[in-house]
């Protein structure tokens, strides 16, 4: 399968690699997929007292479409708000990356990855989860 | 040393040029019918035809009556398989096989019990192996055919086919093999292995593509197989349509290339494999797949725990290797062989198979390990799975999202 420039370009200088303090309460862990599936995403992100996400980092085991997929993710998620980063949608990371209909599940992964990173930081702190209905494409 | 290096001869080979140069004339000055028994230009291509037949069969230790032309493995596969069925039904209607065969053969048996046939596909060992034993109890009275490949193509591992033919005997059944991967890279011989019929393939071994050979045993027993094509009656009338003279001349000259260089092949390419799975499972959580000792030459299948198959290739992406991996596919399921072997999905999914060839050099090797110990560190340094390992954590404790 050719691969478009913008997903070799994430999966050969992936963005943000790394990993954060998860027992802070600062910090929101995102882990979605499962092995035998081939693909497990951990999206992480630092969020400020202004509710804006400082930090983004991700660990993906996966095809080049997953890496590629965490990598713009955790771009996106930098300097954005919660309220913002809770709209990403696995459509806008499909179009960005040009990614082929077999490779669909990498977004709809890292859309969840970004939510329920979210969700951990709002419980972390207090807050109910927001509801994760499938409104992915 | 050209890139991107070929390491997938599994799937097909390059033509050797002294093949080509075989083929070349039968496409133009030699273009005749093999069928046209009253002119020259017939007789000339039946002679090319005739001296392919006794190419092949010298490659396997039959005689040259016994070789039936075909467009390929896949088709004296089917041809094998429903042929024997539909021709010994009134006998027994019973077929024994194994979960790893190729899709031509597992395929070819749906078929068959879509026409009421019975078949068992026997489970193998963890190394890959038929386990004879089962083998021996799943026989019945009923059973006309066991068909058990002789090398496989994804973890290279070589069955044990005499013992294999002598229970099918016992028990009045044929043996047939798929022995694509295997003919042309070793010893390959009917009589001693005791093989009633034996598909081939052309391009597996440095030959044509589209062009193969199903071999159908003449004497004790005297095999036949009802011809899954109408027409003409070609090839004692198994398989009917107009002979691929150039290919089928390939063909021959492929097995007679292979028969004069197996012996010294075989042992570079085992040295260059024996290297290359060496080198590889350095590298911690690396694993070969299959049965190390009886294999192909040519063959190696290793997994890279935490690693994903496909993701690795991609980091690779100046070798041509195959993945067990489907994160390609739209069912996200692995390898069914490696599946087979008792690896669990996610070792299946971290799988890459190294298929080496007739002009795989030593320094191609080299290139090839030293790029993929470099990729899996890599991909491990981004895997959050290699990151849990190295912590300790028992990621069968951990509750998955499955998507």
């Amino acid at each position: 399968m050719a691969y478009s420039d913008k997903v070799i370009d994430h999966y050969t200088n992936p963005r943000n690699v790394g990993t954060l303090d998860k027992s802070s309460t600062q910090v929101g862990t995102g882990l979605v997929g499962a092995p035998e599936c081939g693909d497990v995403m951990r999206l992480q992100i630092q969020v400020d007292e202004n509710n804006v996400i400082t930090d983004a980092k991700f660990k993906t085991f996966g095809c080049g479409s997953a890496i590629a997929s965490s990598s713009l993710a955790t771009e996106w998620l930098k300097g954005k708000s919660i309220d913002e980063a809770i709209t990403i949608d696995n459509m806008d990371i499909v179009e960005e990356l040009a990614l082929p209909p077999v490779k669909i599940h990498c977004s709809v992964l890292a859309e969840d990855a970004i939510k329920a990173a979210i969700n951990d930081y709002r419980v972390k702190n207090g807050l109910a989860p927001i509801e994760l209905e499938k409104s992915h494409h | 040393m050209n890139l991107p290096i070929y390491l997938d001869n599994n799937a097909t080979t390059p033509m050797d040029p002294r093949v080509l140069e075989a083929m070349l004339p039968y496409f133009t000055q030699k273009f005749g019918n093999a069928a046209s028994r009253n002119h020259h230009f017939g007789w000339v291509a039946e002679e090319g035809v005739d001296y392919a037949r006794e190419q092949v069969a010298k490659l396997i230790g039959a005689s040259e009556k016994e070789i039936i032309f075909t467009s390929g493995a896949t088709e004296s596969d089917n041809l094998a398989i429903k042929g024997v069925f539909e021709m010994y039904k009134d006998k027994g209607n019973h077929i024994i096989t194994a979960v790893t065969e190729h899709k031509a053969v597992l395929d070819a048996c749906k078929h068959v019990e879509k026409l009421g046939g019975k078949v068992t596909y026997l489970q193998v060992q963890k190394d890959g192996l038929v386990d004879l034993e089962a083998l021996e109890a799943a026989m019945t009275p009923e059973t006309i055919l066991v068909s058990i490949m002789y090398g496989n193509n994804e973890i290279g591992v070589v069955q044990p086919v005499r013992e294999i033919a002598d229970i099918a005997h016992k028990h009045g059944a044929l043996f047939m093999t798929d022995a694509t991967q295997a003919v042309g890279k070793i010893p390959v011989d009917v009589n001693k292995d005791g093989i009633d019929l034996l598909a081939l393939s052309a391009h597996k071994m440095y030959g044509p593509k589209g062009v193969g050979a199903l071999y159908v045993r003449r004497k004790g027993p005297r095999v036949k197989v009802t011809a899954q094509m109408d027409g003409g009656g070609h090839e004692r009338g198994m398989r009917s349509g107009t002979l691929n003279v150039p290919g089928i001349v390939g063909l021959g000259k492929a097995c007679e290339l292979a028969y004069n260089e197996m012996e010294s092949e075989a042992a570079r390419l085992s040295a260059l494999r024996d290297k290359l799975q060496a080198s590889l499972t350095e590298l911690e959580e690396s694993y070969v797949n299959g049965n190390v000792a009886h294999r192909l030459p040519h063959v190696a299948n290793v997994s890279f725990k935490y690693v994903e198959g496909e993701g690795l290739m991609m980091a690779m992406k100046d070798l041509a290797v195959s993945s067990g991996s489907a994160c390609t596919s739209a069912s996200l399921e692995p390898s069914y062989v490696l599946k087979s072997l008792g690896l669990s999905d996610d070792l299946a999914h971290s799988s890459i198979r190294f298929g080496l060839g007739r002009f795989t050099t030593e320094e191609e090797v080299d290139y090839a390990i030293e790029v993929t110990k470099k990729a899996v560190t890599h991909l491990r340094e981004l895997s959050p799975l290699w990151e849990m390992f190295k912590e300790g954590i028992d990621l069968n404790s951990i509750e998955w999202a499955e998507h």
